[in-house]
């Protein structure tokens, strides 16, 4: 997109010699950016007060029957029994016990119907709360929530997403919000890439670099200011920032306790690591847990996924609330679909979007509340069905933000949310 | 007069039907009913001469293992509601004779030593524990294993018992001490997937020759794609002496099997059991081949067998809700057909 500002023309060529030679004029002025670092005092206050979301991406789908809506004693239901939880008449599957103690801290929507079975489009959609169209494409979640809640003043990025592997960068999951808002990946839970100097370049060399780029860039963007220079300039100083936070990255700054009682396991660590960037300011953050497709032997699978899944989950869950951040972090516990209440020939479960379960809690929710109902076999939802993209906007919502709004990209109204759905509000606090 | 098995002759001979799927299946050492059990939970017994079916329940899950007192009249079940019930295998209508809350997860596997004495029970919460069998009090522990435990097996000589687990280890215990007094390493026999992040195989079957020189440990390997039903049937031999692995049996043409079961016959053959995506199959090996001199298909997705006291019956236990008994004797010749009087 070619986007000129001030000058109003179309000039791109510029003559070396003619733009170095007036560099020693210099302009001094810095233009657009991130070009404000905030105060401590002031960051503590925008902490304490900032809205976060954090999600947890359950890939493959994850089986409601194993985990939030328990069948047990049915044809359909399998061999795990169902156990009590912290909310009185509240159950889920025996494969949870440290999650059901955290149950008061939570909330179910049991009856969700995405009418899908394909994973990438159920992924979309559990993401963005829209169906997939060719030619179209909307920003995941993350990068909605970073564009409406991130102020300038923020120095670390507003969207991450830690993965199980990867080598990290960004990913392009913003659309039309833009690369400012789309995910720095961690790849397995590393620090961000190429966020040291080299070994041969001193401080005080990088900062004289940085001094001069500054100079240069300024006395450029005077005179030629487009969008592509500032998603560049932008870029550019959220990864100058990125360098100076690395330590925000350093998971062993976390104590040997706190990493004993998240697991020294993947999942584990990424979930302390997403603690302490929840704790730092980060507004989005997302973990995965891999893998819950199971077709195959479904039950030995989800009782080893879970068992890893379960007690570092529950450890998020009440360090959140032992630090007072659990008021103003939504928490979401998804999957692209669920699995068939069907047990097939090799003791798994298939792909299935008619009749399933998410998990939600903190801030903005309604905490112990289940909402909605399958029938006691599990294929049909009975009551208060769901779609993902109710979902969607009751994320917004639990937020503090109005759902039914819209972001003003460059003059254009484009909706936050997609109007054909609203907010559950039985779900909202 | 005993009839000699004939893996080649291997026809299925009869079928017991339930309303559920199946999911293991044992003889009673009598050989006179053969006991399976289901996803409702339920225990099922057939009387072999009169297929009379008697349904019973008590467990407040699956029933994944099944053993019997060697003279065959209490059975004892073992559940994935973490319980022992020792039952009349004999009653008209069996009931629960005793409960005991034994482990802190699935039990997956039972065992009963030679001389009557002990029981075993292990599974999810990787505690190998052994019990009197005739009043259910606990004798010993074993723990050590590190993983989910899928398979017992009791030494004839009444030293030892034997424990595989997820990770393809054979643990040995001594009895008297309770002691690890070795392990045989079975890692072909497990794999760790890093993309699904799933570990997977184990020691699904353990067994051991008529002469003991031998131990088989049986699963599945090549698993490219565990959480899609990508895996072939394997059987290990070890030489009992050293520990050493002598053979391996694998079956290349099954894709998508999982040697359920594994037994050595009296006349020498290693039958495998597996189940999967192209169906059932039972499996003959020599000692010494690789690749199974008889597969005889079973028409659906085996789960479990056993062996009858007579050598030449077979107890399958499938999904399609049928429990299928194979004879390794040539079929019966149909009767001569009368032909009709003319008026």
């Amino acid at each position: 997109m070619n986007c000129n500002y001030a000058c109003g023309s179309s000039e791109h060529d510029i003559h070396r010699r003619q733009f170095l030679g007036t560099l020693a004029a210099g302009t001094g002025a810095v233009v657009g950016g991130l070009g404000l670092f905030a105060q401590p005092a002031f960051a503590e206050q925008m902490a304490k007060q900032q809205k976060r979301m954090l999600v947890i991406n359950m890939h493959g789908g994850l089986s409601q029957l194993e985990s939030w809506d328990p069948k047990p004693g049915t044809t359909t239901g399998g061999p795990f029994r169902a156990i009590p939880t912290s909310v009185p008449g509240v159950h889920i599957s025996e494969l949870l016990p440290h999650t059901a103690k955290q149950m008061h801290h939570l909330a179910l929507v049991r009856g969700l119907n995405t009418k899908n079975d394909d994973h990438g489009k159920g992924t979309y959609m559990m993401l963005t709360g829209r169906r997939q169209m060719p030619g179209q494409d909307y920003p995941q979640i993350g990068a909605v929530v970073s564009r409406a809640l991130d102020s300038n003043a923020r120095s670390l990025p507003g969207h991450i997403l830690i993965t199980p592997g990867g080598g990290g960068g960004r990913s392009a999951d913003s659309a039309y919000l833009g690369p400012k808002y789309a995910s720095i990946v961690l790849g397995n839970g590393n620090p961000p890439q190429n966020t040291t100097l080299p070994a041969n370049l001193t401080a005080a060399a990088a900062a004289q670099q940085e001094e001069l780029r500054r100079l240069a860039n300024d006395r450029f963007l005077s005179r030629r200011r487009t969008a592509q220079t500032d998603a560049y300039t932008q870029s550019y100083e959220a990864a100058q920032e990125l360098m100076r936070q690395r330590e925000a990255f350093d998971l062993t700054k976390e104590s040997p306790k706190d990493h004993e009682r998240y697991g020294t396991h993947d999942f584990g660590r990424h979930c302390l690591m997403a603690r302490r960037l929840l704790e730092k300011g980060v507004t989005f953050v997302q973990i995965s847990h891999s893998n819950y497709d199971t077709h195959n032997e479904n039950f030995n699978f989800h009782f080893e996924q879970l068992g890893e899944f379960d007690r570092p989950f529950a450890t998020l869950m009440q360090d959140l609330y032992d630090r007072g951040m659990l008021e103003s972090t939504l928490v979401v516990v998804l999957s692209e679909f669920g699995r068939t209440p069907n047990i097939n020939q090799y003791y798994g479960r298939d792909h299935w979007g008619r009749a399933w379960s998410v998990c939600l809690g903190g801030g903005g929710i309604a905490r112990g509340a289940v909402i909605g109902k399958t029938n006691d076999k599990g294929t049909e939802v009975t009551e208060r069905e769901a779609d993902a993209g109710h979902l969607f906007h009751t994320y917004l919502k639990a937020l503090g933000l109005n759902s039914k709004g819209h972001f003003d990209l460059g003059g254009r109204q484009v909706l936050m949310a997609d109007p054909a759905f609203a907010p559950i509000k039985e779900l909202l606090a | 007069m005993a009839i000699k098995a004939d893996p080649k002759a291997a026809h299925v001979a009869q079928e017991f039907v339930h309303d559920a799927p199946l999911i293991t299946c044992r003889f009673d050492p009598m050989g006179r009913f053969v006991f399976a059990t289901a996803e409702d939970r339920a225990i099922l017994r057939w009387d072999l001469a009169t297929s009379q079916k008697t349904v019973f329940t008590a467990h407040d899950s699956w029933v994944g293992a099944l053993a019997f007192t060697p003279d065959g009249t209490t059975l004892v079940s073992g559940g994935y509601d973490d319980t022992l019930i020792w039952w009349s295998a004999t009653a008209e209508k069996p009931a629960p004779l005793r409960k005991v809350k034994a482990h802190a997860g699935w039990i997956r596997a039972l065992a009963v030593s030679k001389d009557g004495k002990y029981l075993a029970s292990a599974g999810n919460d990787r505690v190998v524990k052994l019990w009197n069998l005739a009043d259910g009090a606990p004798v010993r522990e074993f723990p050590g294993h590190d993983r989910d435990v899928y398979s017992l097996l009791f030494h004839p000589s009444g030293q030892f018992l034997l424990s595989g687990d997820l990770k393809g280890q054979v643990h040995q215990w001594e009895i008297a001490t309770g002691k690890l007094a070795r392990k045989f390493e079975g890692k072909d026999l497990h794999s760790y997937n890093g993309g699904q992040g799933v570990d997977f195989g184990g020691v699904r079957s353990l067994a051991l020759t008529p002469d003991g020189k031998q131990l088989l440990a049986a699963g599945l390997h090549k698993a490219t794609n565990p959480l899609g039903a990508i895996h072939e049937p394997i059987a290990l031999r070890f030489e009992w002496d050293t520990a050493k692995l002598v053979k391996t049996h694998i079956s290349e043409d099954v894709k998508q099997g999982v040697l359920w079961r594994t037994m050595t016959h009296p006349d020498g053959p290693l039958i495998g059991c597996s189940g999967g995506g192209n169906g059932g199959f039972l499996l003959f090996w020599t000692a010494d081949a690789e690749k199974p001199f008889h597969k005889f298909s079973l028409g659906n997705t085996a789960r479990e067998m056993d062996l009858h006291p007579d050598g030449v019956q077979i107890a399958t236990a499938h999904y399609d809700k049928k429990l299928r008994l194979t004879k390794l004797s040539p079929k019966p010749a149909a009767p001569a057909a009368v032909p009709a009087k003319k008026a």
